[in-house]
């Protein structure tokens, strides 16, 4: 457990400043159904080009990466496994040296590889394998070629969009000095939405922004005490911390979801850079035109229709911000592996007074209360999905919130549609 | 440590799961990180199940090592216990929970719940998937079934055996085998492990013989059985005519009955499809076959025997499976590829140059990347092999699918010559694709394509498979990383490749480059198209 981005468990973390949000919150320790950090590999690997994950594990960890990746079209994909087998427990082979090797062959195969994440895993981190002690020892010998690092992806340390976390921050420490005014972004976007965030910002007059993590292993921002950084999604709690570690300042704001949230990032950049009201308002004015009459068509069918969300992505808070002010649905309970108070500062008191916030997990204890709201629709992952459906609920599949564009004014009606068709659907058959 | 892309087969307590999911009435509590959890989602979204597997995890923390995973472990098992009110629990760890050696088989025992509770060993750093699915089935059987049952039973009499949640057709094929069973008169007096309950397998030496459909999950219990209770097994599967037809003697003769009434099925059109002139143009026709060692062998005996193709490779990722493979591989004068690395049986499949691929999802993926027609007829499954519509690769009735699976990805051979009859109307258009599949819209071309129905031909064929191309989303072969070695055409080798048909002719162009390249011609004449042709011809 020597990884170097240490993600606490959900109970232990330290509490930031609180956002002025005291509301009642239901802590859960119970069953989970939710995936590992490792999950993070299947987007972070298409994001950072030439970046490739080789996680050190089981079986079972290469099996959830292929079963969450879904497809195998690739000929031959940026992540692996290195499967940990008796001969390495038994102490038969040194560990260390295994992982050497493997990490040679994969090189010769892939010299394409400019970045190398050893991912932790909990077999890894259970028999205290210290990977970010081998990142060190094979970067003296492939260095500058290829660039290890290492980070946690285990299912004992974090949840599902911890894993980014976690990589992102890995990143951090290695990101070059810079005393230069400028805006970060931080989180993995599809380069789609990313570049439309940057051409608003740069017609504001707000020229330079970095992205973390950058497209490829040379395009990685610099970072510095006149950085002001924003996160683009809400599970980014080490990263943060790191990057406030190298001195950048926190720039708060809602998540850009929705015409709403992306109007008030938007509008927090602006205002930290210095542009005027006149020309915010006119870069905005036809995205977010379009984001609201792309919303409009969807209002209908979400309008008054309740919803409620098991804890998945920590996503959820400001989707459910999303959902009732833009179109008025009625969030029940909003569940999230973990709420962090500050980076949620601005997201919770918008939640509606009487929307049941939960932390952690019991999986059957929700399924009760489940029984009891009877939500027209429920955010839950895979697992879950069809056997709710099969008794009657109506779902949305929580891991589609991440591999879709959801970012932006350009994707908040494609947003609104994700909750909107299953409830069409379920309109439409008559079987 | 092994550097793994892809596996075949997951951990062995997924073989439990699969176990556990198709029975009923039984619950399983994994020692298991949260992570683990992802199993659920192979069961209710490729099988499109309608409830969860009955599974609790215990989705400890780090903050939970060395401190109170054991307590975990209890509570998770006394729950799951009062929330389920299971007739029998089995209990067990994941890879993590291996290594911190909380013996849930220890704790449960200590809990002294009112059921039967299994403990099960998988070790996940030396076992995989069907392994565990074998062990943890004859675990149940040991402790469940009661000898006391055998009393008075009859001779014409089985069990079946086998089938399991995440298997390749079970649910279809153990219904077929039922039937047929049924035909000849024999009882069938409990299949499992699935749909069986706990309780079903309690009276499994009630039975006079059984029958094992698939010997990964099946074989160990089977051979267990036979020593407990004196029970017989099987060993032909009974996938193919010839296969089927041999199997029906072996259980007449372990039953004590006739055979005939199976025998003679009015439904196995198979053989006469296979005679019919039409499947002419499918003698020889090249076929790579890889999976699980039950599917392998038996679809590579039904390729050779009733299809008439030429089988250019066998191979399983199944260790366990190798001599089954080798038996067959040798009868068929072929060496056998044993490997769970996929980049190896994609070098196989490359280098075998087949016209089609019978495998498992991946080998249908590498076939799409190579542009190679191909099905599937192994686990590891996907979402589309759970088809709505019965659909049995064993018994007559299962050959019979066969011979459309094996036939669909190929042109059919009255198609082919109606194309070439058509090819110079002037309405024929070779931007036109099969109409039926919505992947092969034709491409933009201002003369009306000709459609299928024109054809007369039955619209199963995929044109643009033989065009070197394949139904969904086809990869360019630069993309796949095949080398495409910029070659130049002199104009009467133009000339006569437009000539070809236009389905065959991506091939032909394709084999005469690669055969150019290979050769380190820059050239391509007329000589060099028909000396390709003669080098790849059969
Ligand atoms: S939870 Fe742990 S053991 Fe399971 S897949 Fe994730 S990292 Fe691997
Ligand atoms: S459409 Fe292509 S991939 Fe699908 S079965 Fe036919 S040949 Fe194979």
């Amino acid at each position: 457990m020597n990884a170097p981005a240490r993600i606490k468990g959900p109970t232990t973390l330290v509490h930031g400043p609180r956002g002025g949000c005291d509301r009642p919150v239901l802590k859960e320790r119970g069953q989970r159904e939710v995936f590992c950090g490792l999950t993070g590999i299947v987007w972070l690997h298409r994001k950072i080009q030439d970046a490739f994950f080789l996680v050190v594990g089981s079986r079972t960890c290469a099996h959830l990466l292929q079963s969450a990746a879904g497809v195998m079209i690739f000929a031959e994909p940026r992540f692996a496994t290195a499967v940990i087998d008796e001969r390495d427990l038994a102490g038969l082979a040194d560990a260390h040296d295994e992982l050497d090797r493997v990490v040679t062959e994969l090189l010769a195969r892939r010299p394409d590889i400019k970045l190398l994440f050893l991912v932790g895993s909990c077999p890894s981190e259970v028999i205290k394998l210290d990977l970010a002690k081998a990142a060190e020892r094979l970067n003296r010998n492939y260095h500058p070629a290829t660039r290890v690092l290492a980070y946690s992806g285990s299912g004992i340390e974090t949840t599902f969009t911890e894993g980014e976390d976690a990589c992102l921050a890995s990143l951090v420490p290695d990101l070059a000095a810079t005393d230069a005014s400028q805006l970060l972004l931080v989180g993995a976007l599809p380069d789609i939405v990313e570049d439309q965030f940057l051409r608003m910002l740069s017609a504001m007059g707000i020229d330079s922004v970095a992205v973390l993590p950058g497209r490829n292993a040379d395009a990685m921002p610099a970072v510095g005490p006149n950085t002001s950084y924003m996160l683009l999604q809400p599970f980014l709690t080490e990263t943060a911390a790191r990057l406030a570690g190298r001195g950048a300042q926190y720039l708060p704001a809602l998540f850009p979801f929705g015409a709403a949230g992306t109007r008030a990032f938007l509008a927090a950049a602006a205002a930290r850079f210095g542009v005027s009201d006149e020309t915010f308002e006119a870069v905005i004015a036809a995205p977010e035109k379009r984001a609201h009459e792309a919303i409009a068509r969807h209002r209908p069918t979400l309008a008054g229709k309740s919803i409620s969300f098991f804890p998945d992505s920590q996503l959820e808070p400001p989707l459910a911000r999303f959902l009732a002010e833009e179109c008025d649905m009625r969030p029940i309970e909003v569940g999230s592996p973990y709420l962090h108070r500050q980076h949620l500062a601005e997201e919770l008191p918008r939640l509606p007074q009487d929307v049941r916030l939960s932390e952690g997990q019991d999986v059957d204890r929700q399924l009760a209360r489940l029984e009891d709201d009877g939500p027209d629709l429920t955010v839950c992952g895979l697992g879950l999905a069809n056997p709710l459906e099969a008794r009657g609920y109506r779902t949305k599949w929580a891991i589609e919130l991440i591999f879709s564009p959801i970012h932006g004014f350009e994707q908040a009606g494609d947003l609104a549609e994700l909750f909107a068709r299953p409830l069409q659907r379920a309109e439409r058959l008559a079987v | 440590m092994k550097l793994t892309m892809w596996t075949y087969e997951g951990p062995p307590h997924i073989g439990a799961m699969r176990v556990a999911t198709g029975m009923k009435g039984l619950h399983y509590v994994l020692h298991a990180p949260q992570g683990d959890t992802y199993a659920d989602l192979l069961f209710t979204m490729i099988e499109r199940r309608g409830a969860r597997p009955p599974v609790t995890y215990t989705t400890f923390q780090a903050r939970d090592l060395g401190s109170d995973t054991a307590e975990m472990f209890k509570n998770a098992a006394k729950d799951a216990y009062e929330r389920e009110a299971p007739e029998a629990m089995m209990v067990g760890a994941s890879c993590t929970a291996e290594l911190i050696q909380d013996d849930p088989g220890g704790l449960a025992k200590a809990l002294d719940l009112p059921c039967p509770t299994i403990p099960l060993e998988l070790p996940s750093y030396s076992k995989k998937e069907n392994w565990g699915a074998a062990e943890t089935f004859y675990r149940l059987c040991r402790t469940l079934a009661d000898p006391a049952t055998a009393e008075g039973r009859e001779q014409a009499s089985c069990n079946i055996l086998g089938p399991t949640a995440l298997g390749f057709r079970h649910r279809d094929d153990t219904a077929e085998i039922k039937a047929l069973l049924t035909t000849l008169g024999i009882k069938v007096n409990v299949v499992a492990p699935m749909p069986a309950r706990p309780s079903d397998l309690v009276r499994l030496p009630a039975a006079a013989f059984n029958v094992v459909l698939y010997p990964e999950i099946a074989e160990t219990a089977a051979r267990w059985m036979e020593r407990a209770f004196k029970q017989p097994f099987t060993k032909v599967v009974p996938i193919g005519v010839g296969a089927t037809r041999e199997f029906i003697a072996e259980v007449a003769a372990l039953a004590g009955v006739d055979p005939e009434p199976a025998l003679d099925d009015d439904n196995s059109r198979m053989p006469w499809w296979s005679r019919s002139v039409d499947s002419n143009y499918l003698t020889g026709k090249r076929v790579f076959v890889f999976g699980d060692a039950t599917h392998a062998a038996a679809i590579a005996r039904v390729c050779a025997e009733e299809m008439g193709f030429r089988v250019v490779g066998l191979g399983t990722y199944s260790r366990e499976g190798a001599r089954t493979i080798r038996a067959v591989a040798k009868d068929l004068e072929l060496e056998p590829l044993i490997t769970d690395d996929y980049l190896e049986v994609e070098a196989a499949i490359k280098a075998a140059e087949p016209e089609m691929v019978l495998g498992s999802q991946m080998e249908r993926h590498i076939a799409k990347r190579f542009g190679i027609s191909c099905a599937v007829i192994s686990a590891p499954v996907h979402v589309q092999d759970f088809p709505a519509r019965r659909s049995p690769v064993m018994g007559f009735e299962g050959a019979n699918v066969l011979f459309d699976t094996l036939v669909h990805p190929l042109t059919m051979g009255l198609e082919e010559h109606l194309l070439t009859m058509f090819r110079e109307d002037h309405e024929f258009s070779d931007e036109a694709g099969a109409s039926h599949l919505a992947a092969h819209a034709p491409r933009p071309s201002a003369a009306p394509a000709v459609s299928s129905e024109i054809l007369i031909a039955p619209p199963s064929a995929h044109a643009a498979m033989a065009d070197g191309g394949c139904a969904e989303d086809l990869i360019p072969a630069e993309a796949a990383g095949l080398e495409m070695p910029a070659l130049e055409w002199d104009s009467d080798a133009q000339k006569e490749l437009k000539k070809i048909p236009f389905f065959v002719r991506g091939k032909a162009r394709q084999n005469t480059e690669r055969y150019a390249a290979e050769r380190g011609m820059s050239r391509i004449t007329v000589e060099t198209l028909y000396d390709a042709k003669a080098h790849f011809g059969r």
